[in-house]
């Protein structure tokens, strides 16, 4: 399932999701930055969790719920806030990291630490610009937006409710 | 990349019945097998993938895991039991890659991942003995500031990038194996070879051998760990130089102690040598730095990457420090 919609996977196994995405399904959304899951510009969400989709092969994911950029429908809040706070100047690695960001948001709402996490064994985890800059470090951005990404991702994280 | 055929194993005994069919190789999150193809530097005819075998963390009675081959390296990350019991490991995942690759990777992928350098990835311009044996390595001579100081061989200064394994060196695991000839179980730290005259030749696995699950022993109580890793972005960067480190100190003597660097070597390297001289003796900022530069005896620079001597007998110091609460 690519956004909710049925497909036929590529009958060749070399075809990566990123290729299918784009040059099958006429997903241009999801960008082809390095190709070699350096840069995150590819970025997607695959039941919810943040991959690369240059490395993945389509055909390893014909079972699993896939969302692009598109699937977004232009309502997720950090879209408006991204242009809100200037998080783009040219915009191509900009559909990589909304996505990646929502990856992460849900990353952080789900417990999963970071490399900056002081104590792994805290049953909360601290929340702070060093910490969404860490865990936002797959998804470069020659623009230099990188600023303008972090305030939008601020400006749309929500603390979970106690209780 | 070439063509090639793709199956999906329901199972490990299905996984290694297809890998029969010549050069098959097995594929997990693809993080580095399909770079590797898309490069041509791999070439199987055949994918096996086994993202769906076991990925579960087994917690045993007496504290110990074992974790399968197929979990996600975040998975293993997020684990309760590892970030109580084995921060180094936690630790060591998190400092590694990015982390949509962390979601992707598996254990057994990371353990099988290339020993590597930019001179194996340059297939049009530069000799490497791994991709063609025989034919010569452009690194030894050429930019080598990220290359070996430990355990490199006239034919390969590569280095192992993985920081899980590091840690698994260090907690003593041991890789679970099933084969064409059954079952076996090989320990972490003799897993992986040292390059030798043949340095296309990676580890200890036998033709058609599928690695099925880690298994991490207990730690005694009063074991503290952890992982630290010098590089030079504060993230999604190798190491120049990291350290895994196990330590227990009982009145006033180390009673444990197992360090593996990462950064420096052609397999994660236990520091056999610090250990022999820290055990039963003080837990002293002294003693540690004695015991590091003890380790570092052995280290061969090669043009660009001395400093790496320096960094690893400081790291390795710091770090049992920070283990006894001192000073980091």
């Amino acid at each position: 399932m690519i956004n909710g919609v049925a497909v036929e996977i590529p009958a060749d196994p070399r075809v990566s999701l990123l290729d299918f995405l784009r040059e099958t399904l006429n997903l241009h959304g999801t960008k082809k930055g390095c190709n070699q899951g350096a840069c995150g510009a590819c970025t997607v969400l695959v039941d919810g969790e943040r991959i690369v989709s240059c490395l993945a092969l389509a055909a390893q994911y014909d079972q699993r719920e896939v969302t692009t950029i598109e699937g977004l429908g232009g309502q997720h809040p950090l879209q408006a806030a991204i242009v809100e706070h200037d998080g783009l100047q040219c915009g191509y690695c900009t559909p990589g990291q909304i996505c990646s960001a929502i990856g992460m948001l849900a990353e952080l709402e789900r417990g999963v630490p970071s490399h900056l996490t002081a104590d792994l064994t805290a049953d909360t985890l601290e929340v702070s610009n060093d910490e969404f800059r860490e865990r936002m470090s797959g998804n470069l951005c020659r623009c230099g937006a990188h600023n303008g990404i972090i305030a939008a991702i601020t400006a749309t994280y929500a603390p979970p409710t106690p209780g | 990349m070439k063509p090639f055929g793709y199956s999906r194993a329901t199972d490990a005994t299905d996984a290694v019945r297809l890998a029969v069919e010549g050069e098959a190789k097995f594929l997990g999150g693809g993080t580095n097998l399909v770079d590797l193809m898309r490069e041509t530097i791999e070439q199987p005819s055949h994918l096996i993938d086994v993202t769906g075998l076991s990925s579960i963390i087994d917690e045993h009675a007496d504290g110990g895991l074992t974790i399968g081959a197929a979990a996600r390296n975040t998975t293993v990350a997020e684990h309760r039991a590892v970030r109580n019991n084995y921060p180094v490991l936690a630790a060591a995942v998190l400092a590694g890659a990015s982390a949509q690759i962390r979601n992707m990777a598996t254990v057994g992928g990371n353990l099988l991942q290339r020993t590597r350098c930019t001179y194996f990835y340059d297939t049009e311009g530069s000799r490497c003995n791994k991709r063609r044996p025989g034919q010569g390595c452009d690194a030894i001579g050429g930019h080598n500031r990220n290359h070996a100081i430990l355990g490199a061989s006239p034919a390969c200064v590569a280095t192992h990038p993985s920081d899980m394994c590091i840690a698994l060196a260090a907690l003593d695991a041991v890789v679970q194996l099933q084969g064409p000839d059954g079952i076996r179980a090989v320990p972490m730290t003799d897993f992986h070879r040292l390059p030798g005259e043949h340095p296309e030749v990676e580890t200890v696995l036998h033709p058609g051998e599928l690695v099925t699950a880690v298994e991490v022993p207990a730690l005694p109580p009063g074991v503290r760990s952890a992982y630290r890793k010098v590089r030079d972005r504060s993230s999604y960067a190798f190491a120049l130089v990291s350290v895994a480190a196990v330590l227990r100190v009982e009145d006033g003597r180390i009673a444990d102690v197992r360090v593996a660097l990462g950064g420096v070597a052609l397999k994660p390297w236990r520091a056999r040598t610090a250990e022999q001289t820290l055990i039963g003796g003080p837990a002293t900022e002294a003693a540690f730095r004695s015991a590091a530069a003890a380790e570092l005896t052995a280290a061969v620079p090669l043009r660009d990457n001395a400093f790496k001597v320096e960094i690893a007998t400081r790291t390795m110091t710091a770090v049992l420090l920070y283990l006894v609460g001192g000073v980091q």
